[in-house]
């Protein structure tokens, strides 16, 4: 007789040994009594590191070069010469303009949470000496989506960047839209991209960074429009989300699909630029970039 | 007739609903359609060429959906992909260049979401049309006909004027999409479509949008002819204005529209 193939236990099932959690947890009085967040574990090789050198290495991890999340204050010490930099608009958040259900309570606790006023900080300070306009989203607040304090605060910054001819420098981290700020994170988009046509229609150079992840909205706009594009490596970045993509087409994705990796090999991005060297390339293109012929 | 925000999400979905080729063989004469992006191939979800309104020659670009499944897959459902963007924003800046008025129909789910569309980089598409659209020495009107789904509608709605007709949506994204992501239950659907505020009505009292064109009866669907007559109405009157205009201050004008919001 033949087996109906489509019958069900078609499969073998062994006694193959697996670690339970409690196999590595130490009796409590043998583990170590160290305080919370002095040691940080990288989650790609599995090193333990002191975090005050994890922030010195650029919060790099020194043994397989995995790059940690960085909140948007870290990432202004990091960038800025002496750390050093004047805040716009820091109080500037957003105002519910759906009346969202929920939404009002909700930012109030990502803003005691986070330490965060919105999803972006901006403001001036200098790089190689040269000074620069300079934005960095926190991925920590709503997912870094884009609702219209990101949206003013950006297009003010641009403003801001093309009356004093200054170059712009961005960092995108984005999930996407504000969902609960609907058509008006839509027409963020928009925004941002005008003030950012207009500074570059008075000739002054504007610089992406994308770190991960950035998608959505923020990549459909002004994340796309930098004269230079640069990217961390393996961040992800795309227009839809992987999981969006694969209900979509219905497969798995191919490995390494949307990673940084991935748009410099079909020509979305200018440079992979790993963390420790951020500070120094941006400083080399915004030399270029001065106005040496008019002086 | 008043109907809820999911009773016009549904109308504005129906099969019967006119498409964007409908309005443009009753509002224009001698339609010539132009294909491609010079880059990659020629997006069907997308129609454009040139034509004439009255006696004024005009570029016109719209999200094309299908009237059945086959004509359906030919067009994407009217998802566009990269190419199809760039081959508008080709025929916008041809427009520019030999000073032909804009005139966009919006109708899409949204862009579509898939590999090749990441590929050929989706992203960069919608946003050069954002960027580069702000900038058009030309006006530019945009009409979203049924449904206008996130970046993807967004990409051909950076206009001097946008309207949408009396029950079509436009949103950040399918009030199903948006139940899923923020009720995690995708069938909250109807809940979601009061929630984000998607009608014609609420994004004309948030000063999103310019104006209403009413429709027939029943929905544009009921009467094709007077539908077009309604945009056209609207399209000849307001085109008048901005032929008119200085080209700096339709410029400053588009800029200070969007930056208000």
């Amino acid at each position: 007789m033949r087996t109906n193939p489509f019958s069900k236990k078609h499969y073998a099932t062994t006694n193959i040994y697996r670690p339970q959690p409690q196999d590595h947890q130490q009796p409590e009085e043998e583990r170590p009594n160290v305080p919370q967040g002095i040691m940080t574990k990288c989650p790609k090789c599995g090193k333990v590191i002191y975090s005050k050198i994890l922030l010195k290495n650029h919060k790099r991890c020194d043994e397989c070069g995995f790059h940690f999340k960085v909140s948007a204050n870290e990432r202004f010490a990091m960038i800025l010469d002496d750390g050093e930099w004047q805040e716009f608009d820091s109080q500037m958040t957003t105002r519910d303009p759906l009346n969202f259900p929920g939404y009002g309570d909700k930012l109030v606790k990502t803003q005691t949470l986070t330490g965060l006023v919105d999803g972006v900080v901006t403001g001036k300070g200098k790089i190689s000496g040269l000074p620069v306009m300079l934005a960095v989203m926190d991925a920590a607040f709503f997912m870094g989506s884009m609702g219209s304090a990101i949206g003013e605060k950006l297009a003010r910054l641009f403003e801001r960047a093309t009356k004093e001819r200054l170059p712009i420098i961005i960092f995108t981290a984005s999930g996407g839209a504000r969902m609960q700020e609907g058509i008006f994170s839509l027409m963020q988009m928009a925004k941002v991209s005008a003030a950012a046509a207009k500074h570059s229609e008075a000739g002054l150079l504007y610089i992406t960074v994308l770190t991960d992840p950035t998608t959505g909205g923020v990549t459909a706009s002004f994340a796309m429009l930098g004269d230079i594009i640069i990217a961390e490596p393996d961040a992800l970045i795309g227009f839809a989300g992987p999981r969006v993509i694969a209900q979509t087409i219905g497969q798995k994705l191919p490995e390494g699909f949307q990673k940084a990796e991935f748009l410099l090999e079909h020509g979305f991005v200018d440079r992979i630029v790993p963390r420790d060297q951020l500070k120094q390339t941006l400083g080399t293109l915004i030399k270029v970039h001065s106005e040496w012929r008019q002086s | 007739m008043s109907l809820t925000p999911w009773e016009k999400v549904k109308l504005a979905r129906m099969p019967v609903r006119p498409t964007g080729l409908d309005y443009i063989d009753r509002i224009f004469d001698n339609f010539l359609e132009l294909h491609g992006d010079r880059y990659f191939g020629d997006d069907h979800a997308i129609v454009g060429g040139v034509a004439f309104l009255g006696d004024i020659p005009i570029t016109v670009i719209a999200q094309q959906k299908g009237r059945n499944t086959k004509e359906n897959i030919d067009r994407n459902f009217s998802m566009p992909h990269p190419e199809g963007y760039r081959k508008a924003l080709r025929l916008m800046k041809q427009a520019e260049k030999f000073h032909r008025p804009i005139v966009c129909f919006i109708d899409t789910p949204g862009a579509f979401c898939g590999l090749g569309a990441e590929e050929r980089g989706q992203g960069e598409a919608i946003a050069s049309n954002l960027a580069e659209m702000m900038l058009l020495k030309t006006p530019v009107i945009s009409f979203v006909i049924s449904e206008g789904g996130s970046g993807g509608a967004l990409a051909l709605g950076v206009a001097d004027k946008v309207y949408m007709l009396e029950h079509s949506i436009y949103a950040i994204l399918s009030p199903e999409g948006f139940a899923s992501i923020l009720y995690k239950d995708s069938t909250k659907a109807e809940q979601a479509a009061i929630d984000m505020k998607l009608t014609a009505q609420d994004l004309l009292q948030f000063g999103i949008i310019d104006g209403i064109i009413p429709e027939p009866k029943g929905g544009a669907h009921n009467d094709y002819d007077q539908m077009a007559v309604n945009i056209k109405a609207v399209l000849t009157e307001d085109l008048q204005l901005m032929l008119q205009m200085d080209t700096e201050v339709l410029l400053d004008k588009r800029y200070q529209k969007f930056r208000k919001m």
